[in-house]
């Protein structure tokens, strides 16, 4: 069945799209952008990090780009003031919710959330850094999870399960006492159900999960490899 | 023309800022011609001066000591400027942060002592719980993260400020 054709206006522009595809979907395939950080190109989106935002015309509240879908007939704003706050406000509190100290980080200058602040033009965070004590595993041969660099995207929770298939990811507790744990919270050398594949590793935007060795600044990533195994995996499904 | 009274200071950080400064190279002499350095490690003077026009703060506040020394540079600052991550940021001084004082000072100075570990006290600023940014204590007006910030961005900003243009940078700036 042929898909269905819808059009919206996205920032007064008219934009062709196909029932089905998310807001994030029509303003990226229109040449626009919007800033993501839990989003990635392959994987189901799960609007974790609320940075894609946006302002649908008659409706007050914010939609997160990325789970929403397009609509026939819809108007939406991509930027605005208001949306610029939020999102600015959004990566200030993931600044200070975790330990993000990039000058002695493996991720520093290839860190999207360093990247998105450096981009807002962030100079410093308005609010009390929370300096919370958390620990690193170190227990796997190959690789490195720090809690005090992750910031709750669940890209390796998705990544696993939904690329590697083996879901070895998980989340556990709530609120500002959430984070992610391996295999019914193990240590991730413990974890029986790890393939040691290294894709989360690959598709985490911080420093969070890296290979053991690398020494500041030298964990440089590849998040198109995950799109394109994930492009791969729906062509033979 | 009025000399600028410049002010440099040095809390709860390695030096590496100020070696930033002096990074600037032959661009340091047009700049320097038109201040004056009041204060600081590359100075003499041995009390914070009045009515500075421009203060750059390096490091974090991590004593009680610090603390006051901040709140009278700020007062007797015009322009505060955190320079570098540990002052805007508390950064790799404020690593030590989730980790009880007396544990810290034991873990280091006795645990992990090669011979005769003692705790340091005698004449020495007592460390606070945590080591903290500036504007947790004082109103700072601009801040330049970077670990250092790139000689460029201070040249940036001092100049501009030299040239009587708005105090900011002109480069974007990134924390690291």
């Amino acid at each position: 069945m042929p898909q269905k054709k819808i059009s919206l206006r996205i920032d007064g522009e008219l934009v062709n799209a196909v029932e089905g595809q998310t807001i994030l979907d029509a303003t990226r395939a229109s040449g626009k952008s919007i800033p993501t950080l839990c989003f990635l190109e392959g994987l189901s989106p799960v609007g974790a990090c609320r940075l894609c935002m946006v302002e649908v015309s008659g409706i007050d509240r914010l939609f997160p780009a990325c789970t929403t879908p397009a609509q026939d007939g819809m108007a939406v704003a991509t930027t605005s003031a208001r949306l610029s706050r939020y999102r600015r406000m959004t990566i200030e509190l993931l600044l200070v919710e975790r330990n993000h100290v990039c000058a002695v980080c493996v991720a520093n200058g290839h860190c999207e959330l360093q990247t998105m602040a450096y981009n807002m033009g962030i100079t410093s965070v308005r609010f009390a850094y929370n300096f919370p004590r958390l620990p690193v595993d170190l227990t796997h041969p190959r690789f490195v999870l720090d809690h005090n660099r992750c910031i709750l995207c669940t890209r390796c929770v998705r990544t696993c399960a939904e690329i590697e298939g083996a879901h070895v990811w998980e989340m556990i507790s709530r609120g500002i006492h959430a984070r992610i744990v391996p295999d019914l919270n193990q240590k991730w050398g413990d974890a029986r159900t790890c393939t040691n594949c290294g894709k989360c590793v690959q598709a985490c935007p911080t420093g969070a999960l890296a290979e053991k060795g690398k020494a500041m600044e030298e964990m440089v990533r590849s998040t198109t490899a995950i799109t394109s195994l994930a492009h791969r995996r729906g062509a033979a499904v | 023309m009025k000399k600028l009274k410049l002010a440099t200071v040095w809390l709860d950080g390695c030096s590496g800022c100020h070696m930033s400064l002096l990074d600037l190279d032959g661009a340091i002499i047009p700049i320097v011609r038109k201040v004056d350095i009041v204060y600081g490690p590359l100075v003499d003077a041995q009390e914070f001066p009045e009515d500075v026009d421009v203060t750059l703060l390096e490091g974090a506040i991590s004593t009680q000591e610090d603390v006051e020394k901040l709140q009278q540079i700020r007062s007797r600052t015009k322009l505060l400027v955190s320079l570098g991550d540990c002052a805007v940021t508390g950064n790799v001084s404020g690593m030590r942060n989730g980790i009880p004082v007396n544990k810290l000072l034991q873990q280091i100075y006795v645990d992990g002592a090669d011979l005769g570990g003692c705790i340091p006290g005698d004449g020495l600023p007592q460390l606070a719980k945590q080591a903290r940014p500036a504007q947790d204590f004082v109103k700072v007006d601009i801040c330049l993260p970077g670990c250092p910030p790139p000689n460029k961005v201070i040249a940036g900003f001092l100049n501009n400020l030299l040239d009587g243009r708005k105090p900011e940078t002109n480069a974007k700036v990134k924390f690291g």
